[in-house]
């Protein structure tokens, strides 16, 4: 399998990270170094057998549906590139 | 008394609580020591003020009579663990300038024993590399040296300022964490002892997430009981990392008899690599001579998947990171891009994560993208997760079969030039040894057992049964003991 430029721009797109024109060919050539690596998996007989979920096997453990933590909005915020009036502050998303 | 700094771990426990010296003394020196190894750029934030009120505290309590094994202990952090207040950056930009408003729960376990922290340590960013050269903060040096060569090494990653400060005595021990090998193999290159404990001993909660199903912390220290006595410390089950084993945690040093007799130790044949260095070769039949010194019977195994881990973690590990960093939107902490007029959120996510991200880390992003887009989960994703289970049931036949545990090199080299310009696939390579054990969930240990002819370190690692570090950390001693690895690195820094 191949990736080709348009390829690298709309994985570029789908990941949200600005890729300069020029820098397209070169990503879709590092692209396809690392999938023709991948690709020996493809020699693998893998008939009948389950695709791995967890590691160890474990029942996930519940809990009470209870609220454990919370109101605390000043620590949420603390890191914020720009927080106003109790919320974090974005770019407008609608017209 | 030698020097503070010399001491191991086990040693600094024993002379605090005999009253031979105190943790502010200790504090001190090693505070010194990292003051003078700016060149080995290891420690990327010092935090003195913290470290000599958590040494005050932890000399009242020895004085109380109440000093658990790490009480007094000066340790480096790696940056990969949120600490409350102290900038955690994960060695990325895109995290500048946070500070968490919270403690890892490995973290806190330390300070509740009384551990002291020095600073936070150097790593690849996002721990994402196994040179420590995608940092934010730039490389961190070996502090060992090849030959008369003056060239700068690498002291591997990701974890590779935890064992540059572990190596040159900054630190008496450091926490590192292993995706794929992160702290196996730098220990390995830096002459020092680091394990990765089975999936789920120690909690990854506040530890920033690269690939959730492989990440694992441990300690990494100057010998293998000092690696026995800061695990027990670090483990345990966390309620609030839902993958955390709810198993109870023994005294792994207590385990450390040094006796394996009867024990069979499997060579598995897929590790002896086309064009592996004859110095590799040569340390592991060393190595084996050595267990089966110890009383151990020598058994020749296969694990036929081998071959597939390598590409099945380039699947698997991006696939995650690439979500698990998703959160790094410039919206809710860390770096974010200035945006132009026009321009909208999706202009300031892109913008954010091309400024914030290294080439490293954007490249397993897309790739990670890639395998997980529509038309191509099935052929990438899923076939490497059903590829972790045959890789996984290789080790399990083995076990099943009367294995005890596994000896393999640690690393395909000895450390390698820093700017050695590897491309991707290459530097990946240097993951081959370990990156099985983190897709089979299973505990492995690198302890230095030998020196190339230049001088270098090089290391065996083991491998164990789930849950059973102890007996792993027992051979891992029998090892230890037997191959007397005692060289350091001169002082040039």
């Amino acid at each position: 399998m191949s990736i080709d430029k348009e390829t690298a721009r709309r994985v570029a797109k789908l990941a949200r990270i600005a890729v300069p024109e020029d820098r397209l060919d070169p990503l879709a050539t590092e692209f396809n170094a690392i999938l023709g690596f991948i690709e020996q998996l493809q020699e693998v007989d893998v008939t009948g057998v389950e695709p791995m979920v967890s590691v160890t096997p474990q029942r996930l453990k519940r809990r009470a549906d209870v609220v454990t933590d919370g109101g605390q909005p000043q620590a949420v915020l603390a890191n914020a590139p720009d927080a106003r009036e109790g919320f974090f502050a974005v770019p407008k998303v609608v017209e | 008394m030698t020097q503070l700094t010399d001491l191991t771990l086990a040693g600094a426990r024993d002379a605090l609580r005999a009253g031979e010296t105190t943790a502010a003394e200790l504090t001190d020196a090693h505070l010194t020591a990292i003051e003078g190894a700016g060149a080995l750029n290891a420690f990327v934030h010092h935090t003195p003020d913290i470290a000599c009120d958590q040494a005050k505290a932890a000399d009242a309590r020895i004085k109380a009579g109440d000093a658990p094994a790490m009480c007094g202990i000066p340790i480096g952090v790696k940056d990969l663990f949120c600490t409350k207040g102290v900038a955690s950056q994960a060695g990325s930009r895109i995290l500048e300038g946070f500070k968490p408003e919270y403690e890892s729960t490995i973290t806190s376990q330390l300070f509740d024993a009384g551990a002291v922290m020095l600073g936070k340590l150097n790593m690849d960013e996002f721990a994402m590399g196994s040179s420590n050269e995608t940092s934010t903060y730039g490389n961190a040096v070996n502090p060992w040296k090849a030959g008369n060569s003056d060239a700068a090494l690498t002291p591997g990653g990701s974890s590779g300022g935890s064992a540059a400060a572990v190596a040159a005595r900054l630190c008496l021990a450091a926490l590192g964490t292993d995706t794929g090998g992160s702290i196996r193999q730098p220990a390995a290159f830096t002459g020092i002892t680091g394990i990765k404990p089975t999936y789920g001993r120690c909690s990854r909660w506040g530890v920033v997430a690269f690939a959730s199903s492989l990440d694992q912390a441990g300690p990494m220290t100057r010998n293998v009981r000092d690696a026995a006595i800061m695990l027990t410390a670090m483990s345990g089950h966390d309620p609030k990392d839902s993958t955390s084993a709810d198993l109870a945690v023994p005294d792994f040093e207590a385990m450390l008899t040094g006796d394996i007799k009867g024990q069979t130790i499997g060579i598995p044949k897929e590790y002896r690599m086309d064009g592996m260095p004859e110095e590799i070769e040569a340390l592991w039949q060393n190595g084996i001579a050595m267990l089966r010194d110890a009383g151990a019977d020598i058994r020749d195994i296969s694990l036929p998947h081998t071959k597939y881990a390598l590409p099945a973690y380039y699947v698997i590990a991006p696939a995650e990171a690439s979500s698990n960093l998703a959160r790094y939107d410039g919206v809710r902490f860390g770096h974010r891009a200035d945006i132009g007029q026009g321009d909208g959120i999706t202009e300031m996510y892109e913008k954010t994560r091309a400024e914030g991200f290294g080439d490293e880390v954007q490249r397993r992003v897309m790739v990670g993208t890639y395998v997980l887009s529509a038309g191509f989960y099935d052929a990438y994703y899923n076939r490497a997760r059903k590829v972790r289970t045959l890789i996984k049931k290789d080790f399990e036949s083995v076990f099943a079969d009367g294995i005890d545990a596994i000896l393999t090199p640690a690393t395909p080299s000895a450390a390698f030039e820093l700017g050695a310009n590897f491309s991707p696939i290459e530097m990946y390579l240097n993951d081959v040894f370990t990156v099985t054990v983190n897709l089979a969930g299973l505990p492995g240990v690198a302890v230095p057992t030998g020196q190339n002819a230049r001088g270098l370190p090089l290391g065996l690692q083991l491998i164990g049964k789930p849950w059973q570090e102890g007996e792993l950390l027992n051979v891992a001693q029998c090892l230890e003991d037997r191959a007397g690895f005692v060289a350091q690195p001169s002082k040039w820094w």
